[in-house]
């Protein structure tokens, strides 16, 4: 059952989420969510390969260069939507339209 | 195993699926909670220990806590929500299964030809199946999974982890002399060994460095400011 | 009878059960931890909540509980769960009745699913991961989002406010209890949990026992920010700013009743235990006396226990586990102590102690403790106590190359069996012993 298809599949399921959830969310903390969710199907794959294939530890450290980088690109968007607060007192990413002219 | 694997590849699949079909915010951070927990739990059923509580700290811990923070900080009525349309989200609804049917049908099936080259890499001829791939690659060195957990010898990825992020490679040398046929298990030379395979030292030391930048600049960037309609 | 050893549950199922089958093996194993533990998991908060309102009464010059139960009144616990059980589940209806319904059991399972890598005694370890420490800090740290869970979704101000400081105070806290946590980490080179209890076997220049403690001053300094540092990460007195009863009525619980708020407290409780259990591991020796010829005994009837279950190695780690226990209880009831003795702090003096003084010194601490052990091998000294046994990593990594074993890559006891003049190797050999 734990094959290494079946943790494609997963993380095929995780990545396509996410994408959705990027796509349609208005709310900006809803885009970061999708963000993370992508990430993780990424994450899934590496240690998947990790495990079923020659990749070996490879795959491991990849994943936690990843969980890194997305904690490290969390804080910032997070300071960045706080900011879109503070300016449009409202996180509704569509009344970002400032530069529209 | 694979019970547990069944129950949490579901769990985070349907975590996901619920995180996209949310509108409250708070909720949608509760089914990522659950899906990236269960996906924490994939890792420790793959043998990943380290990354698998890095997971749980880092994302679970850490990430969500700060973006559910973000939620309470940038909630203008109790129970925020900002609807998606009907008309948007049916549009997504078609594109996603479209999207996810065509990652799913890229998945590689068939057949893989592995042969050795004269420095001993393997070479892979076509890029089929990768379980047959696997199969080709480890047959002496992968001992045959019957199933239960061993917790001696099971995912305890991390002092290898450790190793690779200092520039050490272990595991890159063991493969290298174990596919050369027949001369396995030579007495140790340590000048060739551990420079058979490059670290991750360098990309540890940038990321390092990368976490120090954002540090300083997310502080930068959320610090306190005047709002606009105040300003004005 | 009862057994508490990894190695030891699925001998017993073997041997005198008759179960080969594998998969079954590892089930009924799986079982059998998960049964041990939570009789630990419901007894502690059962043990905690009596000596805490029996400790409290004594410090207000009460009784405190006397009639449940006989003098004491050690039966309190129980009468309180009754009651408990009996009262109406509420949900208000401005609530999220999803998350609100959740957000309790958020809380119990992260603090039951630490005590997985907990050791209780020299391998009595449901399981011993290589990363014990990690996983064990990185389970703990999701009992936090139960409770801002609870906090949002209650729908009301005092809660909201509650899960907002809790918020606030774990984000910042969470990063010197990792790096008071690695300070005994440098010393020992590994952050498996029972390695780390068996290598404090033993005393250090004949009086001090050989525990992390008096390994070097950081570690003695990081032994005391750390608790600070516990108390706070399990949002006790002084720390309880998630609750505080005088002005947020009662924080983040205001509005649970019944059941699911007992489930907050023996979460509570019960990561109050495993927080206090790491420390008296890293920290204390964990089941380890500190008393020489007791422990050396101790050592000889677990040795004689190494090809299996004997009585005489099954009666020492018993012991091990009566030493370890009352180092963790001794840790709680001064969490306990504290919490009745000082007054509650202002939210912003909260933040100010961690991010302006706990952060600074344990990073201090910790740069120390690296710095320590390089100040002996520069002056020619580099054995005993403060040789540090994560420095031997490169000596095995080839060891490890020369047997061609890339599994048990990262054994450390078959690489320092051979230098016997370090205190180490003696706890060391007892990892041996296990096998």
């Amino acid at each position: 059952m734990a094959t290494l298809n079946a943790y494609l599949l997963v993380g095929a399921v995780l990545f396509v989420c996410g994408v959705i959830c990027m796509a349609t969310k208005r709310n900006g903390i809803g885009v970061l969510m999708g963000v993370e969710l992508v990430l993780n199907g990424a994450n899934v794959n590496f240690v998947a390969f990790s495990k079923f294939t020659s990749l070996g530890l490879d795959g491991q450290v990849f994943s936690l260069f990843i969980i890194v980088l997305a904690a490290a690109e969390a804080a910032v968007a997070l300071a960045i939507a706080l900011n879109f607060y503070n300016n449009h007192l409202t996180i509704d990413v569509d009344r970002g339209n400032k530069l529209k002219g | 195993m694979s019970a547990l694997f069944l129950f949490f590849a579901i769990a985070s699949c349907l975590g996901a699926v619920l995180v996209v079909i949310s509108q409250s915010v708070v909720r949608m951070a509760f089914w990522l909670v659950v899906s990236l927990g269960s996906v924490a739990a994939l890792f420790f059923l793959a043998d990943a220990d380290f990354v698998g509580a890095a997971q749980l700290l880092i994302y679970v811990g850490g990430t969500l806590v700060l973006l559910v923070f973000g939620v309470m900080l940038t909630a203008s009525g109790p129970y925020m929500k900002i609807e998606t349309s009907p008309g948007e989200t049916a549009i997504a609804g078609v594109v996603g299964s479209l999207f996810l049917f065509m990652v799913i049908s890229s998945t590689p099936s068939g057949s893989a030809q592995l042969t050795l080259d004269e420095d001993g890499h393997t070479v892979v001829k076509r890029t089929g199946d990768w379980e047959a791939i696997h199969d080709a690659v480890k047959p002496a060195t992968s001992t045959p999974d019957d199933g239960s957990f061993d917790d001696k010898s099971d995912g305890n990825t991390l002092r290898p982890i450790g190793w690779a992020l200092l520039g050490l490679r272990p595991d890159r040398v063991d493969i290298t002399r174990e596919t050369e046929a027949g001369k396995k298990k030579e007495a140790a030379d340590p000048a060739s060994g551990p420079t058979a395979a490059p670290g991750y030292l360098l990309p540890f030391e940038i990321a390092s460095v990368h976490l120090l930048v954002v540090l300083i600049g997310a502080a930068y960037l959320a610090r306190a400011k005047r709002r606009s309609d105040e300003a004005s | 009878m009862s057994i508490l050893a990894a190695e030891v549950i699925p001998g017993f199922l073997t041997d005198y059960l008759g179960i080969q089958d594998s998969s079954v093996l590892s089930i009924l194993t799986a079982v059998a931890h998960a049964a041990l533990l939570f009789g630990v998991f419901s007894l502690c908060p059962f043990f905690f909540i009596w000596l805490e309102r029996k400790g409290s009464g004594r410090i207000q010059d009460r009784l405190g509980p006397t009639r449940v139960g006989g003098k004491f009144g050690w039966l309190q616990s129980l009468a309180d769960g009754i009651k408990l059980i009996q009262k109406e589940d509420l949900c208000p209806p401005a609530a999220d009745a999803l998350l609100f319904r959740m957000a309790p059991y958020i809380v119990c399972v992260a603090s039951f699913a630490a005590f997985i890598v907990l050791p209780f005694s020299s391998s009595w370890v449901a399981i011993s991961a290589d990363c014990g420490l990690f996983i064990m800090l990185a389970i703990l740290s999701l009992e936090v989002f139960g409770i801002i869970m609870a906090g949002y979704s209650s729908g009301s101000k005092w809660s909201l406010f509650g899960g907002m400081r809790e918020a606030a105070q774990m984000v910042s806290y969470e990063i010197p209890l990792a790096i008071c946590a690695l300070i005994p980490i440098v010393a020992a080179g590994s952050l498996n949990l029972g390695e780390i209890g068996d290598m404090q076997y033993g005393t250090s220049f004949g009086i001090l026992p050989n525990w992390f403690l008096f390994h070097d001053p950081f570690t003695f300094v990081a032994f005391f920010v750390y608790f600070v540092v516990a108390t706070a990460s399990c949002k006790r007195a002084p720390f309880d700013l998630a609750e505080a009863e005088s002005e947020l009525v009662g924080g983040f619980h205001t509005e649970y009743s019944g059941m699911r708020w007992s489930f907050f407290f023996m979460g509570e409780y019960a990561s109050m235990f495993a927080v206090c259990g790491v420390a008296s591991i890293l920290f204390l020796g964990g089941w380890h006396t500190g008393l020489p010829g007791l422990d050396t005994a101790l050592m000889e009837m677990r040795r004689s226990g190494a090809g299996g279950l004997t009585v005489e190695s099954y009666m020492a780690n018993v012991f091990g586990m009566g030493v370890f226990l009352s180092k963790a209880a001794f840790l709680v009831f001064v969490q306990i102590w504290v919490r009745w003795t000082l007054p509650r702090l202002r939210i912003d003096q909260v933040m100010v102690t961690c991010l302006k003084y706990l952060v600074p010194i344990s990073c201090a601490l910790f740069l120390g403790a690296v710095v320590w052990p390089l100040l002996f091998i520069m002056s020619g000294n580099g054995t005993g106590i403060t040789d540090p046994v994560g420095v031997r990593a490169s000596e095995i990594f080839m060891e490890s190359n020369a047997d061609g074993d890339e599994g048990s890559s990262g054994d450390f006891s078959d690489a320092s069996t051979s230098d016997s003049d370090s205190t180490m190797t003696v706890g060391l050999a007892t990892g041996e012993v296990r096998k």
